[in-house]
């Protein structure tokens, strides 16, 4: 079942990258497709289940919102940034507590910490997450930096969790 | 009409692009020119192939383009973690003028 689900995934890719349903692609397609299933499909569904519970993608339709919408200020605030002529920044590593057990889903938080305006992450242990900040707040340090996990933390764990 | 906006889409993901290398330029140490580096690039490059998405509409060329973002999107914050991470290990020290470093107590 875990197999069926990647194999799905990747023949629907397979489909769309090729874009036709001439029989030799298709076929091809689904020797590949069952060969990737085979080999990886252990790696990547741990839990079939989640698969099919619809309110997982109505929350990650929310969260591609907010994360378009988070990347796009960043961009704007890069860009301010860097052609601001004093070069307007306080960098720093900071640290914050990440609550998320599942690799998928610390992942994703990472990448998403990644493209929030002017954080980076570096690393994670265990329970905390190191951000490298590029204009650290210095009132309510701790606060703050837990604003920066927190925006995303509450919506993956109802994605992924 | 559509012509239009799909090459207004590409020149915004240019001109966010050439604001990444100027920050890679511009700012002091390896974290600060990745934030830079990664953000704007990503964007820049999502803005490209969606604006090649618009321009062709659904056939072959536009689904790839369209394909693309996702894998983007989750690869180019993962080698900038990895990078991050990697330089501080090797020990690249971060810029002078840092306020703080919780990520010394850690190791």
């Amino acid at each position: 079942m875990r197999k069926s689900v990647l194999f799905i995934v990747t023949f629907i890719l397979w489909l769309l990258l090729t874009f036709t349903l001439h029989i030799q692609f298709v076929i091809t397609g689904v020797i590949v497709s069952l060969l990737t299933a085979f080999l990886f499909g252990n790696m990547f569904v741990k839990n079939w289940n989640k698969v099919f519970q619809i309110k997982r993608y109505l929350w990650f339709l929310w969260y591609l919102i907010i994360f378009i919408w988070e990347c796009l200020k960043a961009n704007f605030d890069v860009a301010y940034r860097v052609l601001h002529p004093a070069l307007p920044i306080k960098p720093g590593i900071v640290k914050a507590k990440v609550s998320l057990k599942t690799d998928i889903a610390r992942t994703i938080l990472a990448n998403s910490i990644t493209m929030t305006p002017g954080t980076l992450s570096v690393d994670i242990t265990g329970e905390h997450i190191f951000i490298h900040w590029i204009c650290i707040k210095d009132e309510n340090l701790e606060v703050s930096c837990q604003e920066i996990v927190d925006k995303f933390e509450n919506i993956l764990a109802r994605i992924f969790e | 009409m559509i012509d239009i906006a799909g090459i207004i889409i590409i020149c915004v993901g240019v001109a966010f692009d050439l604001f990444g290398c100027i920050g890679l330029i511009r700012l002091p140490d390896v974290y600060n020119r990745l934030q830079a580096a990664t953000k704007c690039v990503t964007l820049g490059t999502c803005g490209i192939m969606f604006g090649i998405f618009v321009l062709s509409g659904f056939n072959s060329l536009g689904i790839k383009s369209l394909i693309c973002i996702p894998f983007i999107l989750l690869t180019s914050p993962t080698a900038a973690h990895a990078l991050a991470r990697g330089a501080y290990i090797f020990g690249v020290r971060l810029w002078d003028k840092s306020r703080m470093d919780e990520y010394k107590a850690n190791k």
